[in-house]
């Protein structure tokens, strides 16, 4: 199962290297990991996009991570509503030919160009992470000279929808 | 010349010159330390001349290696209950107590570690002494901090008591650089803190002690273990009450032993790898398992998908990660152990009756108790345990390391009372036992300490016979000597076809002259008539002892549960 874990951390020295390393030390498989600051002065926030097996050791990754000390809340917000994004940077390698039609495949992703060299153009996607693979993929024929990647940050949306456990029943069939 | 070595008055509004050091000795005395378990060097200097203008302040252990004295502190903390401090310098002092540091993380033992850290200005440059305390000591601590500010100290030192003693206890690591030790500070600091991410859950909710009592009142066959939880929580007597409030049958963690009578009526004997029959099969056909504070260890489970195939499984623990962990369970209660119990214990009593339940498990007790071979002339080491037993009335404070002797004092030293069973049980650490019964004899003045050990463990750390000597601290030293590393050869002879790979050690000292040598008196026990004279002479006086006790090689611990088995694949559990 792929998760979207957050936890708010104290922003002391040692935190990223205990949390990572607790992950690490039990076996969770880390996809991505990003940490920044927040609005409140001295705690940061981490997204991380983890590979677990079970329900299980979903529950004991959470666990371990709110036993942390520096550790202030941990949420799995995959099944919240959510915004989750990502920001790539693509170098690609283009002839001055091929800048238009390169133009015309990133201007749906609402991509932008950042850099131009003569052999190359660095192009800048936001978005969720199938977004930016799918740009990553269209873009990978014409030769992917580097490629860097945030790792997903995300935030639950303002305003959840209700969300009921009930599956809608009928009495016809 | 020595100052006073009153601690000053915090509300003094008058500035006072005081090094970093000196807020450290000042931190210590507000939160009532009383022994210091510590090896000085280069980057704890100023901490020990802090320590020395406080002289009088503090009982100073000074251990002649400092895993000894990590290890005495953990004896020390395990009787006490008490958060215990060690000291260490950097680099190799350091790296000296991380044994002990992992140790005291396994079997949650309250420990604040201080170690000395080369000048902030040079930390990351390979500084004489430097090692990098953080990175190592991350993962074997509940937490750890380095000073980087003065101002920090009194805080950190107040939150790191707080932390190692409240939830589950656990070691946390203060690494303090020489440059903030040293440095004179003039104004006042802030002692106060405040851990929002910190707030351990030490009250049960009641709508989960409510089912925990509704699956009580249906059980057929309800089985309580006990583990070190209810000995860190002091609810000893608080569960006892509930067994017979509930009329249930007790068994034990390696760990939880003497949180109720070993010779208790309800009392099954230990559980797990070499528990008794009677225990094990309980865990094995009971139909509801209360998990007192322990952390279903694989020596206790044996393979999980054998384990209380049958049961609802209920887990009260104060550390929510625990729960779950390793056993799925069905009511979760994420409390203080005493706490629970004495909710359970204020509900309306029921009369329960388990009649049939408990009258199986006493035939259990009665046709598969332990046993072991007997011998007119040689020694058997489960008989001197006996025997040990039988000589301190059970009331001595044992410690031990790990390995056969650890599990035939388990097996054989029957616990009746709480905080008298010292041992390395997560960890599993060569070298713990003697060192700990130091600590052990420290925190318990009056109590007789008997250090049961095996010659390779008593090896390990054997240097601190001195701290008997300068302390004349009447422990008793049990070498179980069988001149192998018994548990290494009994897997060996069980599952490797008996090739012995380097677990035979007949080169030893003469251990008798090795006491001497130490200022010490050394006894050599060599057959059964010799045992009652000596062991009663030697454990009723008040004078530290070392026995050369020498014991059949091959003896095994038996029953057991081979790796990969479950908890009913019991082998030897009868004499062949």
């Amino acid at each position: 199962m792929r998760r979207i874990i957050t936890a708010t951390v104290h922003n002391r020295s040692g935190v990223l290297n205990r949390v990572t390393g607790l992950l690490a030390k039990r076996q969770f498989n880390i996809e991505s990991i990003s940490v920044g600051r927040t609005e409140t002065e001295g705690v940061s926030k981490m997204t991380f996009v983890v590979d677990v097996e079970d329900e299980r050791k979903l529950e004991q990754l959470s666990k371990q991570l709110n036993k942390q000390i520096d550790v202030i809340k941990v949420s799995d917000i995959t099944d919240k509503q959510i915004v989750a994004r990502e920001l790539a940077m693509i170098k690609v390698l283009t002839t001055p030919q091929q800048r238009g039609e390169l133009q015309a495949i990133i201007e749906p992703f609402r991509a932008t160009i950042i850099d131009v060299s003569k052999e190359s153009m660095t192009v800048q996607i936001t978005g969720d992470s199938d977004k930016v693979d799918a740009l990553i993929e269209l873009l990978r024929p014409y030769g992917l000279k580097e490629l860097a990647r945030t790792g997903v940050t995300a935030f639950t949306r303002g305003q959840q929808r209700q969300q009921t456990e009930m599956k809608p029943y009928s009495i016809l069939n | 010349m020595r100052a006073s070595a009153e601690p000053k008055p915090t509300t003094d509004t008058k500035p006072i010159v005081k090094t970093g050091a000196d807020l450290l000795v000042e931190a210590l005395i507000d939160q009532k330390v009383e022994t210091i378990f510590g090896y000085p060097g280069g980057a704890v200097l100023p901490i020990y001349d802090a320590l020395y203008r406080a002289e009088g302040s503090f009982d100073h252990v000074l251990p002649r290696h400092e895993q000894g004295g990590i290890h005495a502190a953990e004896g020390y903390a395990r009787v006490s209950r008490k958060p215990t401090v060690v000291i260490g310098t950097s680099g190799p002092g350091a790296t000296n107590l991380i044994t002990g540091i992992a140790d005291a993380m396994m079997d949650s033992l309250p420990l604040v570690v201080f170690t000395g850290q080369v000048a902030k200005s040079v930390i990351g440059t390979d500084a004489f002494q430097e090692s990098d305390v953080m990175g190592i000591t991350t993962p074997i601590t509940k937490h750890n901090y380095q000073v980087q500010d003065l101002e920090d100290l009194p805080r950190i030192v107040n939150e790191a008591f707080h932390i190692a003693s409240t939830g589950r206890p656990g070691p946390v690591v203060v690494d303090i650089p020489k440059d903030i030790s040293a440095t004179v500070y003039e104004k006042d600091v802030q002692s106060e803190f405040h851990l929002p991410g910190y707030q351990p859950t030490i009250k049960p909710n009641p709508l989960q002690i409510n089912k925990l009592r509704e699956a009580l009142l249906i059980a057929k066959k309800p089985v309580v273990l006990t583990g070190a939880g209810i000995l860190h929580a002091g609810g000893s007597e608080a569960l006892k009450q509930f067994v017979e409030n509930y009329d249930v049958p007790v068994t034990s963690t390696l760990l939880g032993l003497g949180a109720f009578p070993g010779d208790h009526h309800r009392f099954l004997g230990m559980a797990g790898m070499h528990g008794t029959y009677a225990a094990n099969m309980a865990l094995y056909e009971c139909d509801l398992l209360i998990n007192i504070g322990g952390r279903f260890d694989d020596r206790l489970t044996g393979n999980l998908k054998h384990f209380a195939p049958n049961a609802r499984v209920a887990h009260i623990d104060i550390d929510p990660a625990e729960i779950g962990k390793n056993v799925p369970t069905e009511i979760p209660i994420v409390s203080d152990a005493k706490r629970a119990i004495d909710k359970l214990n204020e509900l309306e009593p029921a009369a329960l009756d388990h009649q049939e339940w408990m009258e199986k498990l006493e035939n259990n007790k009665q046709n598969y108790p332990l046993w072991h071979n007997e011998s007119e002339d040689v020694i058997l080491p489960q008989y001197l345990l006996r025997k040990v037993h039988q000589f301190t009335k059970g009331e001595a404070v044992v410690t031990t390391d790990v390995g056969q002797h650890q599990m035939w004092a388990a097996q054989y030293y029957t616990f009746n009372r709480p905080d008298r069973w010292v041992t390395s049980g997560g960890l599993g650490t060569m070298g713990f036992g003697f060192p700990a019964a130091i600590g052990a004899q420290i925190a318990a003045k009056d109590s007789t300490v008997v250090a049961i050990v095996g010659d390779g463990g008593f090896q390990m750390t054997m240097q601190e016979m001195s701290l008997l000597q300068e302390r004349g601290l009447p422990v008793k030293i049990l070498i179980v000597n069988n001149q192998a590393l018994g548990m290494v050869r009994q897997w060996q002879e069980k599952f490797y076809d008996e090739r012995y790979s380097h677990s035979i050690i007949e080169t030893q000292p003469d251990f008798v002259k090795l006491a001497e040598a130490y200022g010490l008196h050394g006894y050599k026990m060599e057959s059964v008539q010799e045992i009652d004279e000596k062991l009663d002479a030697i454990l009723n006086n008040d004078k530290p002892a070392i026995i050369d006790c020498r014991v059949v090689q091959l003896e095994n611990v038996y029953p057991m549960i081979a790796p990969g088995k479950g908890s009913h694949e019991m082998i030897g559990v009868m004499k062949p």
